[in-house]
């Protein structure tokens, strides 16, 4: 900024002060030109000789002076000729200098600013990067339009240039092309898509950056490069980290469904999307479906949240904002403890902080409800940061914490800083709306606060003590009295006029005070402020109509006052009144209504906070700083009711999507089961799993199965026929069934090879299905398989058509195990209490919850022998815990044994081969194990409900070894809670096609409840239903109540 | 820029600031042409004019001294006119107290962040919707860069050496976005001035500027610079909490937390990698780390694994967690008496230590900050020296170590205003203090490792613990 120009401003100002015509100045031409500064002058021309000389020192010092005007905002425009000869010298310094002054005024002197710019086209073909970079970042900063197509050539070499700190330049070159002409946009994008593919840490920020800048409306191009960015974003720099932040923030909010809709309890699991051949069904199954996130959406989430830890506050606020914004509700809680460690920042950090926080708390008050003593006020802070902490402290009252709350405002009341003092009253006012518990001691406590000494105080108690028994217009005739005494000392005009006020529309109840009081204020009546003249009249009004008899002459007095007031206002009002209340033949038909008038019920005037309104726009933004739209700020969009088809950000390469190819075409492959699953499960209730492998056929099926299940004495399970289903499903029929069924098994009991079998029926429930068969199946001792598999292909034959595909898979994975007990346990899975919550809600949800394993067995299996793992061994049990990354998920507990005696490095899970629909959450890869060591990682595969293998590879830093998980039945099952009646209406409920019975006989020594118990969970992961009948027992042959 | 502003360039200050302290020294005392000056002003319309539509995050930088004096401006883009400032100067007459400045002051067509320190506004100029905490931050990185060059940054030194303060500012932001913040980056690119240099400079006429063209930027690991060469290898960690707290009139806490932060001086040849693993990792609630520490290493293990910055840096900042209970080491004892008909009111009062594990409190100042009402004070310490300000009401008492067995202490009366009522509030006090090789919260470093390099390092803990913000109420 030239000095002369500036003076200009200065003298020639009228009118407001405005930021005026800064472009303008700049182009004022030198001072010289005005010829009125001698000195300037001179001194310019010795520089000018100093910069002409042929000593570097003597330049450099020369160009150390005109920066140093700059800086001081002197205008050294003039010296451009000089100084831009400089622009080629050899000394480092001096070129740096040259720089500065070119960026700065080549806007002014276009024509020789081109001087220098073949030295810039030179060294843009430098083989050093660093001097290639800044010839960019200089020529780019030249604002001339002339050279608007050099720049264009520049910045596309640059972007394809082999050193990304060129490349990164280049995208910071893009933005500055565009605001010099905005006309190279449709180029720019080109290159900014170019540059958006960039794999480099260094580009992404400044990319992004310009892409914001120029086409932040181009979604489309981040597509492909969505899932690369978010892995990039932990080594972006801090500063672009931000910026990329935002820009995901944004688009989250078009490409992903609300992650908000069905409450809170969101699973994290990758897992089916809708599959447009069945949009019918699709959009009846929304709604009763639970929402799943997009594995896309949970990545941005997951690899945002280690920047939590970032010292800059800027990306913790970013990261905050994002997880406000886009995270499901119950995981934004992470964010309050990052935010409350920012408060220990800078006063201006606290302050957006703060104000961030105090939106935030107003919509979820738990989130910060732990830290509330962070938000404590101390007497240093500086006021703006006192009130917002107490905003925050308002919003977090509730009647836990009031208490303490209104220790610590009686303190702040008395603070020093008055302004402080004031807003603690308007606070305590709040509280005291808002929690009706203590609203009494608030309004006691105001009262109090009326015989502070501080003026400011009681002013403020008193218009707050206004609003309080406006909106309670219980009998406070005390207090209003109280303050009527009050209006001797007080002189507070605000003050004045409630109280005055409050007379007034409580006149009635205070009938002996009322009239006093306007006797004593038509007395000041003149010298009082205007505001409380107004309300002078206003209580003469009203008790002139309430009780003329006293105040007829008064209000008539205050009335002529009014008339001849100097305030054009209370000599309106003063007629208006008049002409209203006082009756005379002219007054009009309004003068009747004068009492509903001034006596109305007025509404009370809601407390709320003033951050309330400020949620509609994205938090860290400036615009939500200043609660008004800024210039260029982009409305955060609504979530879109479908998400839009999440393949276009699938890449073709797949180094860059690795970790996420899999997912997706799992998640394709994935519906159609779904699909298939519900639509059966509409049909016929009964049938409630997809995955039920016997899914027991007719009675004809039942027939079958005597032939061929009898032998193995106990896979009986096909008994469920659906014509049963269709005679009932009480109990009593499961009991005649199980006892037909036992006489049946009797019969074969001699072809039965095993000696020792009970007979068992496993009555279907609504979650039995197939589960509670196969795992009967697996229960079953010594059943040869090629017997079952016979038989399974016949009852297939019979059976009805949706359950095939599914159930033959499931046979092959039986488990023998030969134990003597078989109950087959009905048991639910995860995936069908959420589909069978959805069917029956009324009858089930309420009944079913997730109980406690009854027992743990110890049992591991081996995944991978030391042998064949090169010194790695790896062992696998199922905990039995629901698993943490997903509810249809099967938590399998892998334990890694290092036999070695080197360290193990890298140990992760390499490729997967899973079967359709399978999922699998693997863990974090281990950095290294040590020799002898062991470390116990967790896993969830999702086996849909079958007994399929799962098939990886388990991967060190050198080897990679495939290996196998195959699920037990038993351990697919999740116990619920549930009392006995609730589990025989269940199993009422879906007695038929998958009902399965099954006769075995015991060996007397297991007759012993305990006993099959113990057995039972020892395979299974089920748990008890207590009952009351000891005789079911008995009677069925061990009918073991235990229920899913 | 936009047009709007062009065309209304008519008046440059408004008159109704006329009258505002500090005008007449930022005044230029220059007659300009009117009339030239106002076609130039209009001929700049036609170039304004993309501005509309596109800008950057940071436009343009002022630097301004308490008294209300611009003394430094930058600009990344096309120049704002100082005039924007006004808009500040009006915010920070409205604030009465610098602190009370806004951060985020709106104008009509550009938004000034601002941010205060070492009695300088920096005043950023932006022009669209930005992060506020971005352009905040970012002014704060600037302030500290202008600490670790010129060791203060004040007024005086910031007009010594705006040639390198320009320089610096030059390479912190390239249109607007920052690019280089790494302070061993920045100066690798600009030598920081020192007295022997500056000798030296004139003399041989060299320069600040470094000759080489820095790496770091281009590096994986961009907070280091290549080929550090010293040849005694040393590493200094120290482990610094502060307590904030609250304490009640009783005595009774109120709130306390602890704010701790590790600051390494790490001066060693090469590429070392370092590890750092704690005894109790388990008390750091909540950390936040320097770019340096490898974040799933810590996840992990909970150790600190990183290639550090060569020379001082904050290499982690943590919060102790919540449900450990704060020790306080000192108490106050306090009997502050205002009589409302006397003019004379008493002022007594004693600092002990209480919780010290056995160390010496040090450095011990008491701070207060006297109602309006107190005229004067008489008052005798036990130790140390005291002040009191009858301007601000500032009592300040420099008390030093405490001497557990004989406590020092602070005695005397006040004259009041004659007349006035009593105040409502008795003062809080301030308290800060130094405790040597103690972490209060407990916290040990276990051990440090090298890796990378074949040397053997000198490696050194200390610990301290200090008052954060400590306040005692009466």
């Amino acid at each position: 900024m030239s000095s002369n120009s500036f003076a200009y401003n200065e003298q020639s100002g009228g009118g407001e002060a405005t930021e005026l015509g800064q472009e303008a100045t700049s182009t004022i031409s030198p001072s010289g030109a005005f010829g009125l500064f001698s000195s300037d002058m001179k001194k310019n021309e010795d520089l000018k000789q100093m910069l002409e000389s042929n000593k570097d020192s003597a330049k450099l010092d020369a160009m150390k002076r005109i920066v140093g005007m700059i800086a001081k905002g002197k205008n050294a425009s003039e010296l451009f000729p000089a100084v831009v000869k400089n622009v080629a010298s050899k000394n480092i310094e001096i070129k740096k200098l040259v720089y500065v002054y070119l960026v700065r005024y080549a806007e002014e002197q276009q024509d020789l600013a081109l001087l220098s710019i073949s030295t810039f086209q030179r060294a843009l073909k430098d083989p050093n990067q660093l001097i290639r970079a800044s010839a960019l970042r200089v020529l780019s900063s030249i604002r001339v339009p002339i050279i608007v197509p050099i720049m264009m050539l520049a910045i596309k070499e640059a972007s394809a240039d082999l050193s990304p700190y060129v490349r990164k330049n280049a995208a910071h070159a893009i933005q500055k092309l565009y605001s010099l002409d905005p006309e190279q946009k449709e180029m720019l994008i080109e290159i900014i898509e170019k540059l958006l593919k960039d794999k480099s840490t260094l580009v992404a920020g400044s990319v992004v950056m310009a892409f914001e800048e120029v086409c932040p409306d181009r979604i489309d191009l981040i597509h492909k490069n969505y899932r690369k960015l978010c892995n990039l974003l932990v080594d972006v720099e801090e500063w672009g980290q931000v910026v990329i932040i935002h820009m995901l923030t944004r688009y989250a909010r078009t490409q992903f469904v609300s992650p908000w809709k069905e409450g809170d309890g969101l699973e994290d699991n990758e897992k089916d999307f809708y599959d447009s051949d069945e949009e019918q069904k699709e959009k009846a199954d929304k709604r009763k479906r639970p929402y799943t996130m997009d594995p896309d959406h949970r990545l941005l989430i997951r690899n945002t949240k280690p920047l939590l830890q970032s010292r800059n506050a800027a990306v913790v606020m970013a990261v905050a904002q994002l997880y406000w914004h886009i995270a499901p509700k119950s995981e934004a809680g992470i964010i309050s403890k990052s935010l409350v460690r920012l408060l220990r920042s800078n006063r201006e950090v606290q302050y957006i902080v703060l104000q961030n926080i105090a939106t935030m708390s107003i919509q979820r008050k738990g989130m910060f409800e732990p830290y509330l003593k962070s938000f404590y006020v101390r007497s240093t802070d500086p006021t703006m940061i006192k009130i917002l902490k107490l905003e925050i402290l308002t919003n977090l009252a509730n009647e836990a914490n009031i208490s303490t709350l209104l220790r610590e405002f009686q303190t702040y009341v008395k603070s020093q800083d008055k302004q402080f003092a004031a807003a603690t009253i308007q606070t305590i006012g709040r509280c005291a709306t808002s929690i009706t518990e203590v609203s009494d001691t608030c309004l006691n406590g105001l009262v109090c606060l009326l015989s502070n000494r501080d003026e400011i105080v009681v002013a403020e108690s008193v218009v707050v003590i206004k609003k309080l028994l406006q909106m309670q217009p219980i009998q406070h005739g005390e207090i209003i009295k109280h303050m009527a005494k009050l209006l001797d000392s007080i002189t507070v005009p605000v003050a004045r006029a409630s109280i005055l006020w409050l007379i007034g529309e409580n006149c009635e109840r205070v009938p002996k005070i009322a009239p006093d009081v306007l006797r004593k204020t038509a007395k000041s009546f003149t010298s009082e402020d205007d505001l409380v003249k107004l309300q002078i009249l206003n209580l003469g009004a009203k008790l002139y109509l309430t009780n003329s008899k006293q105040t007829k002459l008064l209000t008539q007095y205050i009335l002529n006052l009014g008339k001849y007031d100097q305030n054009y206002d209370i000599r309106d009002r003063t007629r208006f009144i008049r002409q209203l209340i006082v009756p005379n033949e002219k007054s009009g038909a309004l003068s009747k209504y004068a009492k509903k008038i001034f006596l109305a019920q007025k509404p009370a005037p809601l407390l709320e906070s003033p951050f309330k309104d400020r949620d509609h726009f994205q938090l860290g933004t400036l615009s939500h700083t200043l609660n008004t739209k800024a210039t260029g700020y982009l409305e955060l969009s609504n979530w879109p009711e479908v998400a839009p088809d999440p393949s276009v950000r699938n890449v073709e390469v797949i180094e860059l999507a690795k970790e996420w190819t899999p997912a997706g075409k799992a998640k394709k492959e994935n519906p159609d089961e779904k699909f298939y699953s519900e639509s059966e499960e509409e049909e016929d209730s009964s049938e409630s799993s997809s995955d039920s492998e016997s899914a027991s056929g007719s009675e004809s099926g039942e027939d079958e199965e005597e032939d061929h299940s009898g032998d193995s004495g106990e896979d009986s399970g096909e008994s469920g026929s659906e014509s049963e289903a269709g005679k009932g499903r009480a109990a009593k029929h499961a009991k005649a069934r199980g006892k037909g069924d036992s006489k049946d098994v009797d019969k074969e009991k001699e072809n039965s090879k095993s000696s020792e079998s009970s007979s068992g029926e496993s009555s279907s429930i609504e979650e039995s299905s197939s589960d509670s068969e196969s795992e009967s199946e697996s229960e079953s001792e010594s059943e040869s398989r090629t017997i079952t598999k016979a038989k399974e292909k016949k009852t297939k034959q019979d059976r009805n058509p949706l359950t095939k595909d599914v159930s033959l898979l499931d046979l092959d994975d039986f488990n023998p195990v030969s134990s003597p007990v078989v109950l087959p346990t009905p048991a639910l899975s995860p995936s069908l209490i959420a589909d069978l919550e959805g069917l029956n809600l009324s009858a089930t949800s309420s009944v079913i919850s997730v109980s406690t394993p009854v027992f743990v067995p110890g049992k591991t299996h081996v995944l991978l022998h030391r042998m064949s793992g090169k010194g790695l061994a790896a062992h696998y049990f199922f905990p039995r815990q629901p698993c943490i990354f997903g509810d249809k998920m099967v938590s399998v507990q892998i334990t890694l044994n290092n036999t070695t005696d080197q360290k193990i490095e890298n140990i992760h899970v390499g490729g997967k081969k899973l079967p359709m629909g399978m999922q699998m959450h693997v863990f974090n890869p281990i950095e290294s194990l040590e020799p002898a060591g062991s470390i116990t990682v967790s896993v969830g595969i999702d086996f849909c409900d079958s007994t399929q293998t799962a098939s990886f590879q388990l991967c060190t830093k050198d080897d990679c070894f495939s290996v196998n998980i195959q699920p037990p039945v038993g351990e697919l099952l999740l116990p619920v809670a549930m009392s006995e009646k609730d589990f025989k209406k269940e199993q009422g409920m879906l007695s038929g096609m998958n009902e399965t019975s099954t006769t075995i006989i015991a060996a007397p020594q297991n007759f012993a409840s305990s006993v099959i118990l113990q057995k039972v969970v020892n395979v299974a992961n089920v748990g008890v239903v207590p009952s009351g009948q000891d005789n079911v027992h008995r009677n069925y042959l061990h009918r073991q109540p235990s229920k899913p | 820029m936009s047009r709007g502003e062009a065309r209304g360039r008519v008046p440059g200050w408004g008159g109704g600031h006329s009258g505002r302290r500090g005008r007449g020294r930022r005044r230029p005392c220059c007659h300009g042409d009117a009339g030239l000056s106002i076609c130039r002003g209009f001929q700049t319309e036609k170039d304004s004019l993309h501005s509309l539509t596109v800008s950057t995050m940071i436009h343009s930088l002022f630097l301004i001294n308490s008294s209300g004096d611009i003394f430094l401006e930058k600009h990344w883009k096309s120049v704002v006119s100082r005039s924007v400032c006004d808009y500040f100067f009006e915010a920070q007459e409205r604030a009465t107290e610098a602190e009370n400045v806004p951060p985020v002051i709106p104008t009509p067509h550009h938004y000034l962040l601002s941010v205060y320190r070492h009695k300088i506004f920096f005043v950023a100029v932006i022009q669209t919707e930005v992060p506020p905490l971005f352009v905040i931050e970012f002014l704060h990185r600037v302030v500290d860069t202008f600490q670790d060059y010129f060791g203060v940054c004040s007024e005086p030194v910031i007009k010594d050496n705006v040639v390198v303060v320009y320089e610096v500012l030059e390479e912190m932001l390239d249109n607007g976005f920052p690019l280089a913040t790494e302070s061993n980056i920045l100066k690798e690119l600009i030598k920081p001035p020192t007295i022997l240099r500056t000798v030296v400079n004139t003399i041989t006429g060299s320069t600040n500027v470094g000759d080489q063209l820095p790496t770091g930027q281009l590096s994986v690991v961009p907070w280091r610079r290549t080929g550090v060469k010293y040849t005694n290898n040393e590493a200094y960690f120290d482990v610094i909490e502060e307590i904030d707290a609250i304490i009640d009139k009783s005595g009774s806490t109120i709130t306390a937390e602890i704010q701790g932060v590790i600051d390494a001086c790490v001066k060693l040849t090469g590429m070392p990698d370092l590890t750092l693993s704690f005894m109790n990792p388990r008390l750091l609630d909540d950390v936040s780390f320097h770019p340096c520490v490898r974040f799933k290493r810590w996840e992990s293990e909970r150790i600190l694994s990183f290639i550090p910055p060569d020379g001082n840096f904050r290499l982690l900042s943590y919060h102790v967690s919540a449900q450990n209970l704060v020790a306080i080491p000192v108490y106050v004892k306090h009997n502050i008496s205002f009589r409302d008909s006397s003019s004379l009111g008493r002022f007594e009062i004693t600092v002990g230590p209480k919780q010290t594990m056995g160390k010496t409190i040090e450095g011990v100042t008491v701070t207060s900050q006297l109602p309006r009402g107190v005229l004067n004070m008489s008052l005798v310490p036990s130790q140390g020296a005291h002040t009191f300000d009858p301007v601000t009401k500032m009592l300040s008492w420099d008390v030093g170590k405490i001497n557990p067995q004989k406590l020092p202490s602070l005695k005397g009366t006040m004259s009041l205003q004659a007349g006035a009522s009593k105040p409502d509030e008795n003062p809080t006090i301030n308290l800060q203090f130094k405790i040597q090789q103690l972490a209060i919260s407990g916290l040990k470093v276990n051990r440090l490792d090298m890796y990378g390099e074949k040397y053997k390092p000198f490696k050194g803990i200390k610990y301290m613990t200090k008052a954060g913000k400590f306040q005692v109420r009466t």
